[in-house]
């Protein structure tokens, strides 16, 4: 089975180093606003959960796109969007169950966990191992 | 880049809002955070103005690091004169609004002037306005932080803002973020309530970068891993700071039932064990550990009362998880006023988040109170009924009630401690310098920290020296002025990195003179970080021999100077500052009466 993110919700600290760590290996700038990767928190504090895409094995968001642009990274399972061929039209957004799949109106494309082409860099920077590549 | 080079002028009078460039003649000599804020307050206001008066300046500053992702890159300053102290102060606090109001592109916030009626201000990114707070002013910190947020529609929103105590000048009224940090001292939240300002409420999402981002990220790579590496780093992540108050009992070095003594035996009620213990209920106080942002330390508690306790036991609406203890507060809230009740002090320390009031400068002030209260200088009468005897949780719980509300006794708690024991005829009681009150060390026990808070630039205080190795092998004041004056100038230069000063025990001052100098223009080689730590420091001097401050107020209480420990590793020590401040006055290169000599203002570049 292919690798996935492992997270554990009850080790985060919510230190949000995975959303700076996602958005400089994606865009080149420390931006919690363009991280792939969110984590919320419930409960006044109480709990911190970091949410992402889950890589679904029947990928919603890959059938739904009507120009091809979503297509499944063979050496990680990861499904990718190509911003070549992406046109905005946002129906991954709505056939995404997830809410992971996230329009970007400055690009007018869509932006989605990548795995990082097999080395995430939310797993690395995570300093409490509650997300771990594996 | 690292700086956004970008500063936020709000003139509150005239309701006018500015974008200016950042002076970068001032960040290359005083970096970012507390050395930028001090420099921009000195040029921008007269020393000797009203601290709660229209011409005080409140300065929101951001460091180069902050918002970056350097460990523990949360930070930010509150500057402006102190209202407790007539000195500088100078407030740091984490969470994730400092972190967020550079995201938001700017450097630093400027509050000028007082707006004529309630406001508070709203920033997304370029998009700034003034707000009419006229339906929040009067209400918690808590109602404004969750009130604002519903509004403004975005749950990323963070919020600063002040309770009623901020409103009504309560002199140690802090500013709190993200529900429960804060920049806890000196009373920067009765500033922010003078200027009618309710609430700060920021959206950044413009992003910070760095100058050399592959330096950069090699950097931010191997200090993480030795700050990964460091067992205090390890304890701060399982403990939390109140570890201390373990070693502190031991040591003889806890601040008890107003600094009579030095040891409290009811100190192992309110440690870490004791917050992972399971009491008759069943009951935790602990939940879990909380980080503030870009932090792998995580030294944050997030803790929860008893809901069987007195204290909350007919108000549900305290049964949530919040801000648990740390050391400061479990010493101010515990050994100083003699309580070890576990869910009272942590109740008490939610309402001072909610309520934005220090709890360091609280617990003390209510020490000083029951003191005098036993001594019958204050009576049943003053205090409209509670029994504020050493010891009593319910009194204590009551006077922190008051407090938040400013009604009754709590008008007087509100005063701070050393205008408290003025107006009750016991000015010797009043535990602080500068009329601010000590943190949980005693300065007989740890000689090097009675300098420290002797000569600390915004009165009594733990935080902006670190002779903690020096004072634990060695008990007297020899020895003790070179490495307060030394850490006095490191921790300056750290609070200008926008870093946090609980990653210096792993880190030297190479790591952060690494990290600023892949982040930021320019060479940032140790000696220049240093040497603005000392130009800081001497600034901030300069702040207050201007504000007429002298070297008669660089002094202890009497207590601590001429009645000796009664027990622990220094009894029978009284603490030897007469010495020492004469060593740390020739090493600072300042004269006799306290005033730097024109060769130290020449050599740091500062005007005389």
């Amino acid at each position: 089975m292919a690798k996935g993110l492992q997270i554990d919700p009850a080790k985060c600290t919510s230190c949000l180093q995975c959303e700076l760590a996602c958005s400089n290996h994606h865009e080149g700038v420390f931006n919690p606003a363009l991280s792939r990767i969110k984590v919320f928190e419930f409960e006044h504090g109480r709990r911190s959960i970091p949410y992402t895409c889950t890589q679904c094995e029947e990928a919603w968001c890959l059938k739904a796109c009507p120009t091809n642009a979503i297509s499944i990274n063979q050496d990680t399972g990861a499904k990718v969007v190509d911003d070549a061929t992406c046109v905005g039209c946002k129906v991954c957004t709505i056939a995404c169950p997830y809410g992971t799949i996230n329009y970007r109106s400055a690009t007018g494309k869509v932006v989605k966990c990548d795995l990082c082409s097999g080395d995430p860099a939310c797993a690395s920077a995570c300093p409490t191992d509650a997300i771990v590549y594996a | 880049m690292a700086w956004q080079r970008k500063v936020l002028r709000i003139n509150l009078t005239r309701g006018e809002i500015h974008h200016e460039p950042l002076n970068m003649e001032w960040a290359n000599a005083y970096m970012g955070s507390r050395g930028l804020g001090t420099k921009y307050l000195s040029e921008m206001m007269d020393p000797k103005a009203d601290a709660l008066g229209p011409d005080n300046v409140l300065i929101f500053a951001t460091g180069p690091l902050t918002g970056t992702m350097s460990s523990t890159s949360g930070r930010y300053s509150v500057l402006c004169k102190g209202p407790l102290t007539g000195a500088i102060a100078c407030s740091n606090s984490g969470g994730k609004f400092g972190a967020e109001l550079k995201n938001a592109g700017y450097d630093l916030l400027i509050l000028e002037g007082q707006s004529p009626s309630p406001v508070y201000l709203n920033i997304v990114d370029d998009a700034v306005s003034l707000e009419s707070a006229e339906d929040l002013w009067g209400t918690t910190v808590w109602h404004t932080e969750e009130t604002l947020k519903e509004r403004l529609g975005d749950p990323q929103t963070k919020v600063a803002s002040v309770g009623v105590p901020g409103e009504q000048g309560v002199r140690y009224a802090c500013i709190v973020n993200d529900l429960h940090r804060a920049a806890g001292r000196s009373g920067v939240g009765a500033v922010m309530g003078s200027k009618n300002v309710k609430a700060i409420a920021v959206r950044g999402t413009v992003g910070v970068t760095a100058d050399d981002p592959k330096r950069f990220m090699a950097v931010v790579k191997e200090t993480m891993k030795k700050l990964a590496d460091d067992r205090g780093r390890q304890g701060m992540t399982r403990d939390g700071t109140n570890a201390m108050i373990d070693t502190m009992h031991a040591f003889g070095g806890l601040p008890t039932r107003n600094f009579q003594e030095v040891q409290f035996a009811g100190s192992e009620k309110i440690n870490p064990t004791a917050m992972r213990a399971k009491n008759e209920n069943g009951h935790t106080n602990l939940i879990n550990n909380k980080a503030c942002f870009g932090c792998s330390i995580g030294c944050g508690r997030v803790a929860h009362i008893d809901p069987k306790h007195f204290s909350v036991a007919d108000k549900p609406q305290y049964w949530h998880a919040s801000g648990g203890l740390e050391y400061e507060t479990a010493f101010a809230l515990g050994p100083v006023v003699g309580v070890d009740d576990i869910d009272a002090c942590t109740y008490v320390g939610f309402l001072t988040n909610e309520h934005s009031i220090d709890p360091i400068s609280f617990g003390v002030t209510v020490a000083a109170a029951m003191e005098m209260f036993e001594l019958g200088a204050i009576t049943l009468e003053d205090t409209g009924g509670i029994d504020l005897r050493f010891g009593n949780a319910e009194a204590l719980v009551q006077a922190a009630e008051v407090t938040g509300a400013q009604q009754g006794f709590g008008v007087d708690l509100g005063l701070g401690s050393k205008l408290l024991c003025e107006k009750y005829g016991h000015p010797d009681l009043f535990m602080g310098v500068k009329g601010q009150e000590f943190a949980g060390y005693d300065s007989r026990a740890l000689q090097g920290m009675g300098l420290g808070y002797a000569t600390s630039n915004r009165g009594a205080c733990h935080l902006k020296h670190d002779v903690f190795s020096p004072d634990m092998k060695d008990q007297s004041g020899n020895g003790k002025a070179e490495p307060c004056k030394n850490s006095q100038d490191e921790i300056a230069a750290i609070d200008s990195t926008g870093l946090c000063i609980f990653t210096a025990g792993a880190w030297g001052m190479d790591d952060y003179a690494a990290q600023v100098d892949a982040a930021c223009e320019g060479d940032w080689p140790t000696e220049r970080l240093v040497e603005l730590g000392e130009r800081t420091w001497n600034l901030e001097r300069q702040f207050n021999l201007n504000a007429g401050l002298t070297a008669a107020d660089d002094t202890l209480p009497k207590r601590l100077l001429e009645t000796p420990a009664p027990s622990g590793t220094a009894k029978g020590r009284v603490c030897e500052l007469d010495y020492m401040l004469k060593e740390y006055y020739q090493l600072r290169g300042w004269g006799a009466d306290g005033v730097p000599t024109a060769e130290t203002l020449g050599r740091l570049g500062l005007n005389a």
